[in-house]
């Protein structure tokens, strides 16, 4: 009776509103890859903490004021008298940094099994719109604390737009809308954060998750499963998106979850990286900071920026660093998607990137030095050359033959070949054949023997 | 990239003038649940700091919740005379008093010990040392040329410089006792201790809601995680 009356419902709104076949086209029948890794969480994840970020943040500005003279107070007052005020503004703070871990992953994950390749080009592009509009995001809120760093952090960025030539300093006095960053600035920035920047984030992660699914999602063997069909037109090698991967992504937010926690709960400030010391202090535009750093996830850039003696030509090195992305698909010449059977040109070429992306992001949280400029300079050459060199070696590649078919979802290490790989699967065996090993591993099992008797049992 | 070395030079120029210490930070022991050390070191703060310096926002009402001391024992142990109880703790000198006799006017405290650290703060208050050139008679270790008085002088009694050659001029190594103060050094040191403590809890008083809470959340989403891992691998069983 209640099944029928629920179909009759469905029904009435099918009528109307395409709610199943949005269900199925999206859900129910959106065949995915079936051997996702874990790398394949981070989209979900960032989804989560976009949530997580709308949600406390309209908390957070039901009692935040934006006034240059109360601003700073009435941070101090969510973070005291508003009841759970100090848990939305550690979500929201927490969750920033969060934000930015999660996307630089799924960044990674795309340079690593070539996602950003033919036929995802658009899924790539949209995605970079929105990394951009996240640093605007990110850049704008941080102004609203208005502790010192909130200030000094602001008044150097927005002053980079007056390294411009002939309009340059109007610009960056227009996007002040005074001479220094003041109260008008925070008005605005407060306007940006909340509504404008955020609903253009909505609306691209609408058409980054449409163009995904017009194409289907690629996988770490980098094979398009819909060249392989079964006699329903269903990819052999796809499973529907839910429930297998909403179950999976859900077990996935836990896991991320308890982390966020840990952070939230026991070290907020996250040793200054997350909450930065200097913002305790209230702004005070009289008193410039010792040492002014942007938070961690612009370091790698403010590096770049640092990195050219030239003010002009660092604005546009760090532009120029942000805008290459733009033109991935179309540098990397080469025809296979997964690192795991590119050649090592590619792979040597990536790790050097990478490397020079976290060195350029530790640089950028530490004050100047001789030595320090000298490898700013290097890494930021890496990241350069990596880039700009792409259509030379990923042409020169000697790849490795594409299976038809899907394989595992990590590579198990017997299977791995190379001589690296040997001293991992050698190390691995020396650890396990040591005593402290057999014996903790002992005493675990005995433990989960233990939890299992006792609390699983059933009453009987 | 001028204006830059500029600031580094003039930077050094102004250190030059003050005597250099290569004394690292003293490390302290806070623990913000041991509350009569809370307690101990906001009657230090009332009695020794708040006839400058201001706790903007720490209510003496929320102090009592937290440390859970009766209204009247606060009346009659914290409280200045006309304050009332959901009052800040707030100093009664003027600012522009403040910056007329000092030069600055003194900090507010509530967030000191995020913006400094708490070592810091100790290393601080533990860093005054008698220095007859400068017009307050006093000088830190910590924060070369500072603007405030030794004010614990009395509890803790006077200090002199240790100096070491180095680099061609001289730096302060360690700070030695000349005369003896009301309190031991290792008394002075566990009062300094308690004022640090109860800075470090007026920075974020909700850190005691926030410890406690922690436990439970991180419990139960453990929990959530086990059982999600669970029906992820039930559903996924027939997946080859």
């Amino acid at each position: 009776m209640a099944a029928e009356k629920a179909k009759a419902l469905l029904n009435w709104i099918d009528e109307r509103f395409p709610l199943s076949s949005f269900w199925n086209e999206h859900l129910a029948k959106y065949y995915a890859p079936k051997n996702f890794n874990f790398l394949y969480f981070f989209g979900s994840l960032a989804l989560l903490v976009l949530v997580n970020q709308i949600v406390t943040g309209i908390f957070l500005a039901m009692n935040y004021k934006p006034d240059a003279t109360l601003a700073f107070d009435s941070v101090e007052y969510i973070m005291r008298d508003v009841p759970w005020g100090w848990l939305i503004r550690y979500l929201h703070s927490t969750g920033a940094s969060a934000f930015f871990i999660v996307i630089y992953l799924h960044m990674f994950r795309a340079l690593f099994y070539g996602s950003f390749k033919k036929p995802r080009e658009l899924v790539w592009l949209f995605g970079m719109v929105i990394f951009i509009l996240l640093m605007a995001e990110a850049f704008m809120g941080y102004l609203l604390p208005w502790g010192q760093m909130s200030y000094w952090g602001a008044q150097v960025i927005i002053s980079l737009f007056g390294a411009i030539p002939v309009f340059g300093e109007d610009l960056a006095v227009w996007i002040r809308g005074d001479y220094v960053v003041a109260d008008a600035t925070l008005n605005r920035f407060f306007a940006l954060h909340v509504a404008a920047i955020p609903l253009a984030i909505l609306a691209l992660v609408l058409l980054h998750l449409t163009a995904l699914h017009t194409v289907g999602s690629n996988n770490p063997d980098g094979i398009e499963i819909k060249k392989n069909k079964d006699e329903n037109g269903i990819p052999k090698d796809g499973i529907p998106f839910h429930p297998y991967y909403t179950v999976k992504d859900l077990f996935g937010m836990a896991v991320f979850v308890v982390v966020f926690a840990l952070i939230l709960f026991y070290m907020p400030e996250l040793g200054g990286y997350f909450l930065e010391h200097p913002n305790f202090e209230p702004a005070d535009p009289m008193k410039t900071p010792e040492h002014i750093a942007p938070v961690w996830y612009f370091t790698p850039f403010y590096s770049i920026l640092r990195a050219v003696p030239d003010k002009l030509g660092g604005v546009m090195a760090m532009g120029g660093a942000i805008l290459l992305l733009f033109f991935l698909p179309w540098l990397d010449r080469c025809e296979v998607k997964s690192i795991r059977y590119r050649g090592d040109l590619f792979k040597i070429a990536l790790a050097l990137f990478i490397v020079s992306f976290i060195g350029l992001g530790v640089l950028g949280t530490l004050p100047v030095t001789t030595t320090r400029t000298i490898l700013a300079r290097t890494f930021s050459l890496i990241y350069f050359g990596f880039f700009l060199l792409m259509p030379g070696y990923s042409r020169m590649e000697k790849t490795r033959p594409v299976p038809e078919r899907l394989t595992e979802a990590l590579i198990p290490l017997e299977k791995r070949d190379g001589r690296h790989w040997q001293w991992v699967r050698d190390s691995v065996a020396w650890v396990t054949a040591t005593h402290v090993y057999q014996h903790g591993r002992a005493q675990i099992l005995v433990l989960i023997e233990k939890i299992k008797t006792t609390c699983c049992k059933s009453p009987s | 990239m001028k204006a830059l070395l500029g600031l580094v030079i003039f930077a050094l120029s102004v250190c030059a003038q003050a005597a250099v210490s290569i004394k690292p930070l003293d490390k302290v022991d806070v623990d913000v649940f041991d509350f009569q050390s809370v307690q101990r070191g906001a009657g230090y703060f009332v009695n020794y700091c708040m006839g400058c310096h201001s706790i903007k926002h720490l209510r003496y009402s929320r102090l009592g919740q937290d440390l859970r001391l009766k209204e009247e024992d606060i009346q009659k142990g914290l409280m200045v005379a006309g304050a009332k109880i959901q009052d800040s703790l707030l100093t009664a000198m003027e600012k522009e008093d403040a910056e007329k006799w000092f030069g600055v006017p003194p900090p507010d405290l509530s967030l000191i010990a995020r913006s400094r650290g708490a070592d810091w703060l100790y290393s601080y208050l533990k860093g005054f040392y008698a220095d007859p050139s400068r017009a307050i008679g006093a000088n830190n270790i910590v924060y070369a040329d500072v603007a405030m008085p030794n004010v614990f002088w009395e509890l803790q009694g006077l200090q002199k410089p240790v100096f070491k050659k180095q680099d061609g001029g001289e730096v302060i190594e360690r700070l030695q006792l000349v005369e003896r103060g009301k309190l031991s050094p290792e008394e002075f040191d566990r009062a300094m201790t308690d004022l640090v403590t109860f800075l470090v809890y007026a920075a974020e008083p909700t850190q005691y809601q926030r410890l406690r809470v922690g436990k439970y959340v991180l419990f139960g989403l453990i929990v959530l995680a086990v059982l999600f891992y669970r029906l992820k691998k039930a559903y996924w069983q027939d997946i080859a």
